[in-house]
């Protein structure tokens, strides 16, 4: 307590805070009292602080102080008399953090005997309780974006807001990047409206652009320069310890399991405390828990965490963690935000990370105690992730971020917002922009596009205007309300209020372990929930992977799947996605770079080296702004393999324009697959000869112009396209998840999306709806931004190697052929044999113990088999009749 | 493509309609004009163009095959309002389709009752070269009927891919005719509805290509 005597004069800090601060042995930081002062000041603040440095007690320090000098509020109100609301609102994207966050603030409330109330009002809570909280509600309220929409779409919303002084938005990085935020941003603008002088603080993590989110805590004025929010930064404390996990098994050539170094993986467990085990994926992580079992000779106590499971489920690993129960939790991004795990201390990621800042927010979850180095152990599935592991590993040392930037606000959220203004109270259009422009992602929306977006909202937007009389809101002509848009009837209200949110998730179903009598399954346990198309696939009989256990799969009824226990330790139903993440732009850069430059290859474990070795002697490495062109024939076709290294949704948007390109020039292609690092084409044709004698050309096959008329051909028909547009069409309202009075039974949207956007868009390609999908499709699923900026950057760059045979750096991607989609034009026979021949054949008579290759490919678990039933299919059409 | 039920030959027509050569008469199942609108009074603003599309398929074929006689197989419209909601051109095209040629309206479920003035017969089921036009299929055997309302779709798989289209099935004495609608969707045949009207395995599909039509082995087909 030493170092604050000097300070105490000025400090901000009431003397009951300073006395529990010292009863805690804690001295308050810096970056704690500066935002105090600042927020005493009415200023808004972004607080910019790792893991561990005290960021949301920073947060809420403001407010408790605010409240502990004010006399005790009055409480329940009478009826008719001013509803007093919240004093601060704290906003999570996660249920859980609201949770968690809420038990440890009540602990210096508490034991200071401060007179504050806080509760949490998410999903969960029981309707009762947020009944309650309308008339009677607490001095600070933890909630989610999706509640604060709910809570601005009521009548009572001016009374209910008006007292608001601080909102505190946390983990403001991961919220800005999506739907969530834009929605919450415009739920920030009304606030302002509600309660003026309201201040803001954002808690976030380090980001790449800080300025952005400091942009989007305040209001902006057209125009004018924007306004930025001050910050506060605190430097990381001790600087992460990570390695790379080293082994003397082989890394693979391809796959996602990283199975090969489960016992290097098992060795660190036993050796630390506790483990956080990160995947990138919910299959990835049933597939890493069940295969730690089996090697878990000493029953150490393993946990399984990701979003799918029940919430009992996770609540009770969650709680274990905490008291310090668990030496290891397998979890996915379900984790990722801050929930205090206790006294984790190593962070494994298992599979490569995809971005600089999303290792270095996940290893901070390693002691979470700011001076403290933590401690993170890298665990890449093949070949590939070791160079993007490496890559990540020295982009740590160096603090760079990649985190992605802001996007213009989307059009569909905004049309939800709109009409849940009008749910409200009705609003006058003008005003309604003017509010709407302030908030940062909507900014440079014009007048012109509002306008059609209420337009859309009222009666769909249509050109051909005959649903005046189904409109949803109306512009009312007389009445205390004239010349204002408010909703039609109550329905619209109600319909509203059950489709409100911007997460479109797969139809999911209940999944329950049953209990056979008399032939007949009957209900059991809830295990949690999975989504309709996978179960939709199975036949009774076929066994599957979920919950930490082995399935059998018994039949649905209703909207729930019936499960029993399963008596294989092998389901015979794979269940796997690859990558989620697409590699970072940052990252995807230096692998290029380490590719180009021997002297970082030190650093690689020697059978890396050794397969670069291979490549240059083989082929060539690819410059670090080069794009390498391999053409080879194989099994009687030619193929060609790019490796440009932009992820895998820009690869796959690629390689249809490639494909189309070369159906153009005559050289029949097949079809392609794609990686996060590189694609493989395959034609009748022989492509390399083709490409010498230019026709076409290297350099007009990866010209900047397949961006123009081929994407737009192709967009149009791009069943990608369809399921963004589905994802539009639900968050705008155009089509509901759930209908009054069908709540149980909705399994499913009621209409194919797929059929009303062929509808639309073959009689009014222009509709705003569309727009909105296809701005979406270019920065989502299809990464058009992503693919011009490489084709830019090669262009006069692209180096041809026409070969004899495949490269090593190419088997990767040619052993995805056959267990990935395959897409293309042509129906032919188009699967590849991933055999020991086709490495042998890379490899020639080298001494790379290709049958060991080859076995440890054939070793790895069905989950890596090719997807037989591969969950992808046409969205579901309305049933008959 | 030329097909036989129970005898009776018919031809299989590549937009989705079953076309009788003999006494010209053309059959087009489950419609569902005004589908649309029909969401629409629900508060779901769909594109108000599926009737105008729909039409315009249907005029299309019916220009190429000119039949003396239309069977409209039931769900003609989404609901029995429909017909009321057309808008003035949409019901102008259909009185021109309905010039000149014999009409015949037959009910679904979804458009038990017709209006007056809607022009043709209405009926609940009717016959014409020994085959039973009706809309709903009826379970066990029934050779000679055709009918629609389950809006067959089937679903193949090949190299990584997969295909689903709208399918006539039959087992060659009955058959179900794919819906013509724009906004309807399709039902995989693999589906237990249609267990009741074929022996197990004895199902053929026929999925409608571009412009083309693709009989499928019934060991092909995959569920959804």
């Amino acid at each position: 307590m030493t170092a604050q005597t000097p300070a105490k004069a000025a400090t901000p800090l009431p003397a009951a805070f300073g006395a529990w601060f010292a009863t805690r042995g804690w001295a308050p930081r810096a970056h704690q009292l500066e935002l105090l002062t600042k927020a005493q000041a009415g200023r808004s603040v972004l607080l910019i602080a790792p893991t561990g440095a005290g960021k949301t007690l920073a947060g809420f320090l403001p407010s408790l102080v605010d409240l502990a000098q004010k006399t005790a509020t009055p409480k329940k109100a009478k009826p008719g008399a001013p509803i007093i609301g919240p004093h601060t609102l704290y906003v999570s994207p996660l249920k859980a953090l609201a949770v968690d966050i809420h038990r440890n603030l009540e602990l210096p409330v508490q034991e200071m005997g401060l007179p504050i109330r806080l509760e949490t009002r998410t999903g969960d809570t029981p309707v009762y309780k947020r009944q309650r909280q309308k008339i009677d509600p607490p001095d600070v309220l933890l909630t989610t974006p999706e509640q604060v929409a709910l809570l601005l779409a009521s009548k009572d919303a001016h009374r209910f807001f008006k007292r608001l002084k601080t909102a505190i938005f946390d983990e403001l990085h991961s919220l800005v990047v999506s739907k969530r935020g834009d929605l919450l941003s415009l739920g920030l603008a009304r606030l302002r409206e509600l309660a003026p002088g309201l201040k803001t603080i954002g808690l976030s993590a380090t980001v790449a652009d800080p300025d952005a989110l400091c942009a989007w805590l305040m209001p902006q004025e057209p125009d004018a320069p924007r306004r930025l929010a001050d910050k506060i930064i605190v430097k990381g404390g001790a600087a992460p310890v990570i390695s790379i996990v080293e082994t003397d098994t082989r890394v693979p050539w391809q796959g996602h399991t990283a199975l090969y170094a489960l016992p290097t993986v098992y060795e660190a467990i036993k050796a630390h405390k506790t483990t956080l085990l990160f995947v990138n994926t919910r299959w990835q992580a049933e597939l890493l828990f069940r295969e730690l079992w089996r090697v878990n000779d000493d029953a150490l106590e393993i946990a399984l965490h990701h979003g799918s499971l029940d919430r009992g489920q996770r609540r009770k690993v969650e709680s274990a963690m905490a008291a310090g129960k668990l030496r290891a939790v397998v979890a996915t991004s379900t984790l990722d935000l801050g929930i205090d795990w206790g006294d984790v201390d190593l962070v494994a990621h298992i599979g490569a990370p995809k971005g600089a800042s999303r290792l270095a927010q996940r290893i901070g979850r390693a002691n979470h105690r700011m001076d403290e180095p933590s401690k993170g152990l890298l665990v890449p599935s093949n070949r590939f992730e070791v160079l993007e592991c490496r890559a990540a590993l020295d982009a740590n040392y160096l603090g760079h971020q990649d985190t992605p930037p802001l996007r213009p606000g989307a059009l569909d959220v905004l049309a939800q917002h709109v009409l849940g203004m009008a749910v409200a109270e009705p609003f006058d259009a003008k005003a309604l922009y003017d509010e709407i422009i302030s908030a940062e992602p909507y900014r440079d929306l014009t007048w012109e596009r509002f306008e059609r977006v209420v337009d859309f909202v009222a009666t769909g937007g249509y050109a051909l205007r005959n649903y005046e009389r189904y409109a949803k809101i109306r512009r009312r002509k007389e009445g205390p309300h004239k010349g204002l848009w408010g909703i039609a009837n109550p329905r619209v209200a109600q319909q509203y209020r059950l489709n409100i949110g911007t997460i479109v998730e797969a139809p999911m179903l209940n999944v329950v372990l049953g209990r056979p009598k008399k032939g007949v399954i009957r209900g059991g346990k809830r295990l949690g929930q999975i989504e309709e198309y996978f179960l939709e696939a199975l036949t009774p009989g076929d066994t599957f992977r979920f919950a930490g256990r082995v399935l059998r799969f018994e039949g649905i009824r209703e909207s729930t799947a019936y499960v029993t226990q399963g008596e294989d330790e092998n389901p015979s139903i794979p269940s796997f996605e690859g990558g989620k993440f697409p590699l970072t732009t940052y990252l995807a850069s230096q692998v290029r770079d380490i590719l180009a430059d021997r002297e970082r290859w030190s650093k690689l474990p020697d059978q890396v080296c050794e397969w670069l070795t291979y490549q240059e002697e083989r082929s060539r490495l690819p410059g670090a702004d080069e794009l390498l062109v391999e053409t080879f024939p194989h099994d009687k076709k030619f193929y060609l393999a790019a490796f440009p290294f932009e992820g895998r949704l820009a690869h796959q948007t690629l390689g249809m324009l490639l494909t189309r390109r070369l159906e153009r020039a005559g050289a029949r292609p097949l079809g392609f697959v794609a990686t996060d690092y590189s694609i493989a084409v395959w034609a009748l044709r022989d492509l390399g000869a083709l490409f010498e004698a230019g026709r076409p050309s290297l350099a007009a096959l990866f010209d900047e112009d397949m961006l123009g008329d081929d994407l737009d051909a192709w967009m149009a028909e791009s069943y990608l396209l369809k399921r963004t547009f589905r994802n539009c069409a639900i968050i705008s309202g155009l089509i509901e998840r759930r209908h009054p009075g069908e709540e149980k039974t909705g399994r499913q949207v009621t209409i194919s999306t797929d059929l009303i956007y062929d509808v639309l868009r073959s009689h009014e390609p222009d509709h705003i709806l569309l727009d909105a999908t296809r701005a979406d499709a270019a920065g989502g699923l299809l990464d058009i931004h992503r693919l011009g900026e490489m084709l830019y950057r090669v262009k006069d760059r692209i180096v041809h190697q026409r070969l004899e045979r495949v490269s090593p750096l190419a088997v990767p991607v040619m052993l995805q052929i056959g267990k990935v989609p395959v897409f293309g034009e042509a129906q032919t026979d188009i699967l590849v044999d991933a055999s020991e021949a086709l490495i042998r054949e890379a490899m020639g008579e080298a001494p790379a113990e290709p049958e060991e290759h080859a076995r440890a490919i054939a070793a790895q678990p069905a989950a890596n088999r090719p997807a037989k039933r591969k969950p992808r299919r046409a969205a579901r059409a309305a049933g008959a009749g | 493509m030329q097909v036989a039920i129970a005898d009776t030959p018919v031809v299989l027509d590549p937009t989705g309609v079953l076309f009788l050569p003999e006494s010209r008469t053309l059959v087009v199942a489950d419609l569902h004009l005004e589908k649309a609108s029909s969401f629409a009074r629900r508060g779901m603003l769909l594109p108000p163009y599926d009737t105008k599309a729909t039409l315009k398929h249907l005029a299309d074929v019916i220009e190429r095959r000119a039949p003396r006689r239309v069977i409209a197989l039931g769900d003609s419209f989404h609901d029995s309002n429909g017909y009321g909601r057309l808008a003035d051109a949409d019901r102008l095209r259909l009185a021109a389709l309905q010039g000149g040629r014999e009409w015949t309206w037959i009910k679904g479920n979804h458009d038990p009752e017709f209006p007056a003035d809607v022009g043709g017969d209405v009926i609940a089921e009717c016959f014409a070269e020994r085959l039973t036009f009706r809309h709903e299929p009826v379970e066990g055997l029934a050779p000679g009927e055709v009918a629609g309302h389950l809006h067959p779709a089937a679903k193949i798989r090949g190299n990584g891919r997969s295909v689903r289209r709208r399918a006539f099935v039959t087992d060659g004495m009955r058959m179900v005719l794919p819906a013509f609608g724009v906004l309807t969707g399709g039902l995989n045949v693999l589906d237990r509805a249609f267990a009741p009207l074929f022996a197990p395995g004895a199902l053929k599909p026929f999925l409608i290509g571009d412009g083309r039509l693709f009989p499928v082995a019934f060991d092909a087909l995959c569920p959804d």
